[in-house]
């Protein structure tokens, strides 16, 4: 087997050393009856070129040659081939936690400016070394400000990202987290006026997502000052990070959770990613995760190290601020790489191509009979657009052009029926807006 | 710490794997920026251009962001090149950090990770044009459950600690079918730390359970713990000293005589892989570490994926979405289960940890038995080989991993950190220290399976030979490393005034 560096010859002499005759030897403590007898019911190991083959055959399975207009919290960005070649680097990709600083330097030198990057970003005063996610990102981020505050409430806007609210569901859940959903208004914004003075009173914190779910911008300044003349905290999330490059940051709220996908990360259905959070300074000892610090040798020389590690689960168990242990350290680099390529420049630039390529998308397709904008707010990269039918039966059509339409939002806002929400960020040729809209007036002129 | 070595800091020279190299020094990417450059360029703008005010407002329109980054390509390359030359990696060499398995991390999976339709999938692809990753997903899963012998899973879970809660939160809903989801989890005092951490996100207090002088779990302080408050036990098998707990069957059964579950911390696997199935010996509930056992790179601390397998009692439970194989071979996904505990992670998880893991699973195939084979050689060979030189606390048989403790080194005020940090001199990474709790001045070793027998021997020479120095020169090895860029950190002043970020 090639990824094993034994002959036949060193592995008998090994067993004789260890004075045993065969492998099997090795297991005794392994009970009999659970020994297995056969080799395992897998199939027969395959070589580098079928494994290649294997998962060629599996993409030509997916979409190839498809033009998708999904976002929802996952985005098409444009990304340099150097981070690639960079994270390939065996230091970086085979390398573990850096525990051990003297021979960790180097990944702890790019926590550093990963952290650094996401505060400049954020507006907040310190970040974490990342999280799994942006949804696990906010479930944590929603359990710190409950630490804060003492209070079992929180307020979550229903402009959250579903999936996110979901799996704050699941982790609030047995902690006897109390959470009160809080809807929108026709800009398609968080309606303020359901933040009363009394939810707000013993409420830990609100949660609202800008931009959220339906693209929209949230106020978070406006929700800030409600939340905290009340003693709330204002927990926001961020799926889409590249919003940052134009966008004013959260710099009011106390505490933010992100996905960094957006920030040189593939796709890849799904993961991994990089979750972040940033939060005011003072709170630092709440956060869950890691952290990298910066400190020096006896001879001066300024070094980084893991610290304020008496919060996490290897030294406080039960009492530590979260269970987290691995985060994904390998797609921080991804993000902090991406974003040094990128520049201060290069990401404005990049944030400004997404709001002209969205404002383009939106006027192409509100030319469209009966194709409207479901709300008014600004937005950045994405739109919820209102069908005169079925987004579903719509979607079905347009994939026999090669078009993966918008996303059919009914499904978690039963309102929200004929409802679609579009992504269009600089990666996404004009021509093929303008398909997309030419496809969409052709469907929509079909008689059902 | 000197840039030259005194003739007693340096290893000797017959047995040193790792010689003397120029490293580039390196200041913040930050402090190499001048405004004006850049080291990307994107397309011009196809579409009209827009004012930023006019379209979203003034009020939502940020300034420059100050202190942000403006660098060339080159620049960057240089800066992360010359950082990553500042590590250690399993490409270097051994990795002998116990518990953590840092095996070779195979370069196929890399590649196919990144080939196009399957990098650029979005989780929210009509499974009509996912086929490809839901079967991925799908075939993972069934040799994980081959492997583990369990009857259903979930990869969602991005990390062997969420694994833990989606577990612990299956048990507890379990529980709560039957009338009470219970108040206690029991643990072992060898257990991970993430073991407890995520005891209480489920809302479960922590009793820990005591070892045998052994090293095994004491199964009459078990019956005795065993009440009707008790939800599971969470066992690590191998345990964390790398020792099968032979009375695995006896402990699921005093657990399951009284209503409680047992859960496998997977974490170990890699010793059992083809040898022995968990479901097989009791467990109802365990999880893999798929960054550990499968292969797929730690990356300086992450990503994982922490799959969870179960029998078949808590399928109902499992979180959404499932990949279900339909009867016409389509594969779908199922967010239709009324007793789920929920979601834990948006979209289908690590995708491309789980894509990782089954490149790893498919160049084993049936043959996966070898690696676990050779891991257990690897770790008894040095054991073997150490055993008259550091004391081992606990005697039973090694299995993937060894635990001395550093008693002997420590008369001459040596402890198991020093001989660590000496053995990076040596040009290796250290074991892991002062872990499990239960060993003082724990020495935790596991080679893994990608050792070869010369880089084994290599290790040994290296232990022994800090071994004699603990004797003879106690000094060198307390104040090792020695052929680092930086000495040892300060870790008290890092802590006490956190600089946590750069500020210019």
């Amino acid at each position: 087997m090639r990824y094993l560096p034994k002959s036949p010859s060193e592995r008998k002499e090994m067993l004789a050393a260890v004075g045993v005759d065969s492998a099997e030897e090795l297991f005794q403590r392994v009970p009999q009856k659970f020994r297995l007898r056969e080799p395992l019911a897998l199939p027969r190991p395959l070589s580098e070129p079928e494994i290649i083959e294997y998962f060629k055959a599996r993409a030509a399975e997916n979409a190839p040659g498809y033009t998708s207009f999904l976002g929802a919290g996952v985005y098409q960005h444009h990304r340099s081939v150097v981070t690639d070649s960079i994270v390939q680097r065996g230091e970086f990709l085979t390398s573990y936690t850096p525990y051990q600083a003297e021979i960790s330097q180097g990944t702890l030198a790019a926590i550093f400016e990963f952290q650094t990057l996401m505060c400049q970003l954020t507006g907040q005063e310190v970040a974490n070394a990342s999280m799994y996610d942006g949804s696990t990102a906010l479930a944590e981020a929603v359990l710190m400000a409950e630490r804060i505050t003492n209070r079992k409430k929180v307020l979550v806007a229903r402009t959250v990202h579903p999936e996110y609210r979901q799996v704050l569901a699941t982790y609030a859940k047995n902690l006897g987290l109390e959470i009160e959903e809080v809807g929108y208004t026709a800009s398609g914004q968080i309606d303020v006026k359901q933040l009363e003075k009394e939810k707000l009173a013993s409420a830990a914190a609100v949660v609202v997502q800008s931009p959220n779910f339906f693209g929209v911008l949230e106020n978070i300044d406006e929700i800030a000052e409600s939340a905290h003349s009340e003693g709330a905290l204002v927990v926001t999330t961020i799926a889409e990070a590249v919003s940052l490059g134009i966008l004013r940051p959260p710099s009011a709220a106390d505490i933010v959770a992100m996905e960094g996908q957006a920030l040189g990360i593939s796709p890849s259905y799904g993961g991994p990613f990089v979750g972040v959070i940033a939060a005011r300074e003072k709170y630092v000892r709440q956060m869950p995760g890691r952290l990298a610090g910066q400190t020096t040798d006896a001879a001066g020389r300024r070094g980084y190290v893991l610290t304020l590690a008496t919060r996490e689960q290897h030294i406080r168990r039960e009492r530590a601020t979260s269970n987290i242990c691995t985060n994904e350290a390998l797609f921080a680099l991804v993000a902090t790489v991406h974003l040094c390529l990128l520049g201060k420049e290069g990401l404005r630039e990049m944030a400004m191509q997404n709001v002209a390529k969205a404002q383009f998308a939106i006027a192409e397709l509100e030319k469209i009979p009966g194709v409207r904008r479901a709300f008014a707010g600004p937005v950045f990269n994405e739109f919820v657009l209102e069908f005169p039918r079925s987004v579903k039966l719509m979607n079905a059509q347009l994939m026999r052009e090669k078009i993966i339409g918008p996303l059919a939002i009914g499904l978690h806002y039963p309102e929200l029926t004929k409802r679609g929400l579009l992504c269009v960020t600089e990666t996404m040729p004009r021509p093929e807006i303008e398909r997309l809209a030419a496809a969409v007036r052709r469907v929509l002129e079909n008689p059902v | 710490m000197s840039s030259k070595l005194t003739e007693t800091e340096a290893p000797p020279a017959t047995i040193r794997k790792a010689g003397r190299h120029v490293s580039q020094n390196e200041g913040l990417i930050f402090e190499k920026s001048a405004p004006g450059k850049r080291g990307m360029e994107l397309p011009p703008l196809d579409v009209p251009a827009v004012d930023p005010a006019t379209a979203l407002g003034p009020d939502f329109v940020r300034d420059e962001i100050a202190g942000f980054p403006e660098v060339s390509e080159i620049e960057v390359i240089r800066h992360f090149t010359r950082l990553s030359t500042w590590n250690y990696a399993i490409d270097l060499g051994m990795y002998p950090l116990g518990s953590c398995t840092m095996k070779y991390n195979p370069r196929v999976n890399e590649h196919v990770a990144r080939l196009e339709d399957l990098a650029s999938a979005h989780p929210f692809q009509p499974a009509d044009v996912a086929q490809g990753c839901l079967r991925i997903i799908h075939d993972l899963r069934e040799c994980l459950l081959t492997i583990t012998g369990m009857d259903a899973a979930t990869l969602q879970p991005a990390a062997g600690a969420q694994g833990e809660l989606t577990g612990l939160m299956m048990i507890r809903a379990y529980l709560a079918t039957k009338g009470n989801p219970r108040k206690k989890v029991l643990i072992p005092d060898s257990a991970h730390g993430t073991n407890p951490a995520s005891v209480i996100i489920a809302g479960y207090e922590v009793q820990n359970i005591k070892s045998t002088s052994r090293g095994q779990i004491d199964t009459d302080h078990l019956r005795e713990l065993a009440t009707d408050d008790v939800a599971a036990l969470m066992v690590t098998n191998p345990s964390t000293l790398g020792v099968f707990e032979e009375r695995i069957a006896e402990i699921a059964d005093i657990l399951h005589e009284r209503g409680a579950l047992l859960y496998m911390d997977g974490a170990n696997m890699n010793a059992l892989a083809g040898i022995a199935r968990p479901g097989d010996f009791g467990v109802d509930v365990m999880h893999l570490n798929l960054h550990k056992t499968f292969s797929t790179p730690h990356g300086g601390g992450g990503p994982g994926a922490g799959p969870v397998l179960v029998k078949k009692i808590l399928e109902p439970f499992l979180p959404i979405p499932l990949v279900v194989k339909k009867e016409d071979g389509r594969y779908v996904l199922d967010s239709s289960r009324p007793q789920s505990i929920g979601r834990v992670r948006a979209y289908c998880g690590n995708f491309g940890v789980l894509l990782r893991a089954l490149a790893y699973t498919l160049a084993y195939g049936s043959g996966i038995r070898q690696a676990a084979e050779d891991a257990v050689l690897n770790a008894i060979y040095i054991r073997k080989h150490l055993e008259d030189y550091f004391d081992l606390p606990y005697d039973l048989p090694s299995m993937h991993e060894v635990v001395f403790s550093d008693a002997r080194q420590k008369r001459n005020g040596v402890s198991t950190m020093d001989i660590a940090k000496r053995l990076i001199d040596y040009g290796f990474h250290p074991y892991t220290t002062a872990f499990p709790l239960i060993v003082p001045g724990a020495m935790m070793i596991e080679p893994t399976e990608s050792e070869s027998k010369e880089e084994c021997d290599l290790f040994i020479d290296a232990m022994r030979s800090i071994a004699q120095e603990a004797e003879t020169n106690p000094e060198v090895v307390k104040t090792a490393p020695h052929t680092t860029r930086v000495g040892r950190l300060d870790e008290v002043a890092a802590a006490r005034k956190p600089i946590l970020r750069w500020k210019g």
